[in-house]
């Protein structure tokens, strides 16, 4: 019991020390941009098509199921309400982090834990180059400003998957679909509040686990496995309790 | 020039993310005119509120000016007193304006409608309405209503 304790909260107070450590390295990073491009390219780039799918296919099972409910109350006029806030206050920014979390938190911990096994970063430390600063800075900074450029870009075409199929398909009017949609989203409810809080807390919480998994992983193949699936398990986790309370906190005050 | 094409797609990842925040913004957000913007808030007093909520819309005309701030209890006269807080930009109201409560649609939220007077005077910071009508409710209505079919 004791043990398991320790275990919990040694691990939160070292991830937070290396946290520390980390953002205190961030400031060297801006004469060298290029690191942090290239890691939002191996990231964000690359994380692109996923988000892109999964945006469009989301919209369109949100039109699909929302339009075979509301039709029965006459109300199919609100279709675009459904889609459009149920992507922006919850499915775009925690989607795009859980999609974000299983292809580039995992490809971000399985990096560095595989150049902690094969003793990459001590030769880098040996040279008096810190692989804070020049590896783990870098992939940290890249998934703060990846995952809420994804977020906005699944939320966008989600809600054009959902006028695929709400407005194209099913015949719901265009106008209904977009006048409902800008009746009811407000900006500073829903768009800053629900999406760029949102989705910079997910960034910062997925990048954080993911360098801090690597990093801290047992220099064997097995360590690099197991890292990379505590960095897919606990963002995972971290995301979606994160996001209970958020919500809690952003949409419960009236 | 492989690094060129990177910088390339990362600098179109960019704008990608952020022209769909300008598309949300633009196209599915509304500011209902009251972003940010200068209000005066004025206090109108309602027997019953029926399900008013705050942040529900302020109409004149049917047009959007303001929403419902706080809503509390006087404890002297038990009624409910109502902040309406209106963009400065509709400062032109006669101070003998009017508010109702009333539904929009059949199921919808309540909202407050300003029925504007014929007063020079225009209403102010802190002014209190003087002529409400209260939220309808619908239970009270048949209520009167089968009491009256009854004295027939």
């Amino acid at each position: 019991m004791n043990g398991l304790f320790d275990t919990l909260f040694g691990a939160l107070g070292r991830a937070t020390l290396f946290l520390g450590q980390v953002i205190g390295g961030l400031p060297g990073l801006l004469p060298r941009p290029r690191l942090v491009i290239q890691q939002v390219y191996a990231v964000g780039v690359l994380s692109m098509i996923i988000v892109i799918i999964s945006g469009l296919f989301v919209g369109m099972v949100l039109g699909l199921q929302g339009y075979n409910t509301l039709a029965r109350f006459g109300a199919a006029e609100s279709l675009g309400v459904i889609v459009a806030l149920s992507l922006i206050r919850e499915l775009g920014p925690v989607l795009t982090a859980l999609l974000f979390a299983g292809r580039a938190g995992s490809s971000i911990a399985a990096e560095i834990g595989l150049m902690k096994t094969t003793e990459q970063l001590s030769a880098m430390e040996m040279m008096a180059v810190d692989p804070i600063k020049r590896v783990i800075g870098p992939r940290f900074i890249a998934s703060v400003i990846a995952v809420p450029l994804l977020t906005f870009i699944l939320t966008a075409i989600g809600i054009f998957g959902g006028h695929l199929i709400g407005v194209s398909l099913l015949g719901v009017d265009a106008g209904a679909y977009w006048g409902q949609i800008q009746n009811t989203v407000e900006f500073r409810e829903d768009i800053f509040q629900g999406l760029i809080i949102k989705s910079l807390v997910f960034g910062v919480l997925v990048g954080w686990i993911a360098v801090y998994q690597g990093y801290t992983a047992d220099p064997t193949s097995e360590g690099v496995s197991r890292a990379t699936t505590h960095t897919v398990v606990i963002s995972s986790l971290a995301v979606l309790g994160m996001d209970f309370i958020l919500t809690g906190l952003l949409f419960s005050g009236v | 020039m492989q690094t060129r094409l990177m910088e390339l797609t990362v600098g179109l990842f960019v704008c990608l993310g952020l022209a769909a925040l300008l598309i949300m913004t633009l196209q599915v957000s509304t500011d209902n005119g009251m972003r940010g913007g200068e209000t005066y808030t004025v206090i109108a007093r309602f027997e019953n509120t029926g399900s008013l909520r705050s942040r529900a819309p302020v109409t004149l005309a049917g047009v959007r000016v303001g929403r419902v701030g706080n809503i509390r209890i006087n404890p002297q006269t038990f009624d409910a007193e109502v902040e309406l807080i209106i963009s400065s930009q509709y400062d032109f109201m006669p101070d003998d304006t009017g508010a109702s409560i009333y539904t929009s649609g059949l199921l919808g939220e309540q909202y407050i409608a300003l029925e504007p007077g014929g007063s020079p005077n225009n209403l102010e910071d802190g002014d209190r309405l003087r002529f409400t009508q209260s939220a309808l409710v619908l239970e009270r209505l048949i209520g009167q209503f089968l009491s009256s079919m009854g004295q027939d």
